[in-house]
């Protein structure tokens, strides 16, 4: 009898320590969840308050300034980002698209699809430092100068991956019954991969375009050595050119104020902008599918 | 009744006998294989274009660091020397940065990634699991730079009032804890830059575990908690075994982004090219920044060429981190179809 009631005892006491443990790792779990959420609303915040206040329209018209000066504002920076963002997903995008159709509809068996396919994915998350050391060697180096189209080049190379993954992605997810009531009809296969299979992923290409944009707009480190920065307007690819990236490199670390807080203004119009384009691209492709 | 049908061909029949005999168009069938030719030599050319990048990366990182390789062989790897004003470098204050930042970031991002990954599986309403989501996917895609930014001019100060004062005051005298928390309370070093790196890293590591352990199959989970097993017990015992390969190649690439990472190094990790204690608070130098700081600024002879042979240590150490990653990720969906 009382050899039960010391079994059940025990029993209990397990059963409790479980229950105490399982209790604990799940308020750690929803501790771990908060923390994660707290630093990107801290980030948001700060980036808001420090921002904003710079924010006027001097911004957009006046050019990079010198230190201590009075007036200044960003726009050669801002232009400088936008034209070489726009061109880098103007060149990455269709080599993107084309590789990617390659791994979705012809290399799936193949040793070579499957060695791309490979390579691609350790492309994606190499450090885009080194692209900067490639395109360096290989553009600035023989130019003997620094300039925007080799800015260009080192984001269009990290545009490439970013589309390619994607691309291969949807092309796979759509059905083969569909590639083959094209091919019954009588299509060439070019015709089956762009007029069927690439419009039914549209949306999800779209997207993958959408995320290489966004990745390399906030890009610093492939530009710092390829196009450099320029305190001018310059329209003249062949010239170092500003991004709002490396300003903001540039003011951040200074110890001038005005230029800390253009670096701060940078910092907010880059995280909008980012943030933006990914929520447009999750809702896009959200509303397609 | 069968008498009474006509004789003459059913009203379907005559369409498509007179259908059949339309010859096909020579010129399309002739056409065909020529533009199928064109275009799957262009999807192959553009294949081709990234294992060539690949192959253009390593060729030039070691054109470029040849001087130095030649200078120094393999000892540049553990040389602590970096002194562009006598020319002479070594690498191993830079490499030693970049492999201490990314592992106390580890040691924080991969509990707390866990502990996300477990809350998205398991624990969130079904009704929050897209949008919490979405939020750990933005903190991937905030740019680096402002990570860096906000890390020098925010973060630092508050961690180092209220995180490495308090920590000296109360390690300071203790023999090693000691040495790990000497040096100038600022806010910058390798402590900060690993906490920023585990920041950025946290999404990386947790979409990857959410996505494996969302692959275990609902009948496993459910034979455990049907013998009774707690929420964390099924996790744990099943789950976990279960997507160990798929966790590992998630943690993997997570070290993977960490080792690259540039600019939020850069802003906090104080650029110092010496080693002099192995306190977390001293500023250190990691690959990356060394890069960003001095490349720009470096005369073409020895002093690039060891910061390009950095870059392709870095660049080895990361390919080897990935593609074990990739390896190991493969592998656990080779396992789906035939596990269970």
């Amino acid at each position: 009898m009382s050899r039960v009631l010391a079994f059940d005892a025990s029993k209990l006491a397990l059963h409790r320590h479980r229950k105490r443990v399982n209790a604990l790792a799940l308020t750690l779990s929803l501790g771990a969840m908060a923390f994660g959420l707290f630093w990107l609303i801290w980030i948001l915040f700060e980036t808001l308050r420090l921002g904003v206040g710079g924010l006027s329209l001097q911004v957009l018209t006046e050019m990079t300034p010198p230190p201590q000066a009075e007036v200044g504002g960003l726009a050669n920076a801002i232009f400088g980002s936008i034209a070489m963002v726009t061109l880098a997903t103007a060149i990455g995008t269709p080599v993107g698209i084309l590789a990617g159709i390659y791994l979705a509809e012809y290399g799936q068996r193949n040793w070579l699809g499957r060695v791309t396919q490979f390579i691609n994915d350790i492309l994606l998350s190499a450090p885009s430092i080194v692209i900067g050391l490639f395109v360096y060697s290989v553009v600035v180096a023989s130019t003997r100068t620094y300039s925007g189209w080799a800015g260009v080049l080192a984001l269009a190379l990290i545009v490439i991956p970013v589309v390619v993954r994607t691309t291969e992605n949807m092309l796979k997810l759509i059905p083969n019954a569909l590639r083959e009531a094209a091919y019954a009809l009588g299509a060439p296969k070019w015709k089956v991969i762009l007029t069927i299979t690439l419009k039914a992923a549209r949306a999800g290409v779209v997207t993958g375009v959408l995320l290489a944009v966004a990745r390399i707009a906030g890009e610093t480190a492939p530009l710092l050595f390829t196009a450099l920065s320029n305190q001018f307007w310059t329209t003249k690819l062949t010239e170092p050119m500003a991004s709002i990236p490396v300003t903001i490199f540039k003011f951040a670390m200074s110890p001038y104020q005005n230029w800390q807080s253009l670096a701060w203004v940078g910092v907010f119009l880059i995280t909008l902008g980012v943030l933006g384009l990914n929520i447009l691209a999750r809702v896009l492709f959200r509303n397609k599918n | 009744m069968a008498a009474t049908l006509p004789a003459g061909p059913f009203p379907g029949e005559e369409t498509i006998a007179r259908s059949e005999p339309t010859p096909r168009p020579p010129a399309r069938s002739a056409r065909a294989p020529w533009g199928d030719r064109l275009f799957a030599a262009a999807a192959l050319s553009a294949a081709l274009l990234t294992l060539a990048l690949l192959a253009g990366i390593i060729v030039s990182l070691l054109i470029g660091a040849a001087p130095a390789v030649q200078e120094y062989g393999l000892s540049f790897l553990v040389r602590s020397e970096w002194d562009p004003v006598q020319n002479r470098y070594g690498g191993l204050v830079m490499i030693y940065g970049t492999l201490m930042s990314s592992f106390i970031a580890l040691l924080i991002a991969v509990p707390v990634s866990f502990g996300i990954a477990l809350f998205l599986t398991e624990l969130s309403p079904r009704w929050l699991k897209r949008p919490l989501g979405v939020a750990i996917e933005l903190l991937a895609a905030v740019p680096s730079i402002v990570y860096g930014m906000w890390g020098l001019l925010v973060f630092g100060p508050i961690l180092a009032r209220f995180v490495q004062g308090p920590l000296q005051s109360a390690f300071g005298h203790v023999p090693v804890l000691g040495g790990l928390f000497s040096g100038p309370p600022v806010g910058l070093g390798l402590l900060s830059a690993g906490i920023i790196l585990a920041i950025m890293i946290i999404p990386f590591i947790a979409s990857v575990m959410r996505d494996v352990f969302e692959v275990t199959p609902p009948m496993l989970k459910e034979s455990a908690y049907g013998l009774g097993s707690t929420t964390w017990e099924v996790m744990w015992r099943v789950v976990l075994p279960y997507t160990k390969t798929g966790v590992v190649g998630g943690i993997m690439l997570g070290l993977g982004r960490a080792l690259g990472e540039t600019m939020a190094v850069t802003f906090v990790i104080g650029n110092m090219n010496q080693l002099s204690s192995l306190s977390l608070f001293e500023a250190a130098n990691s690959i990356t920044s060394a890069l960003a700081n001095e490349f720009a600024e470096a005369g073409a002879g020895l002093h690039q060429a060891s910061l390009i042979y950095l870059g392709l240590v870095l660049f080895f150490i990361t390919f080897v981190v990935l593609s074990l990653s990739k390896l190991l990720l493969m592998r656990l969906e080779l396992g789906e179809g035939s596990k269970s």
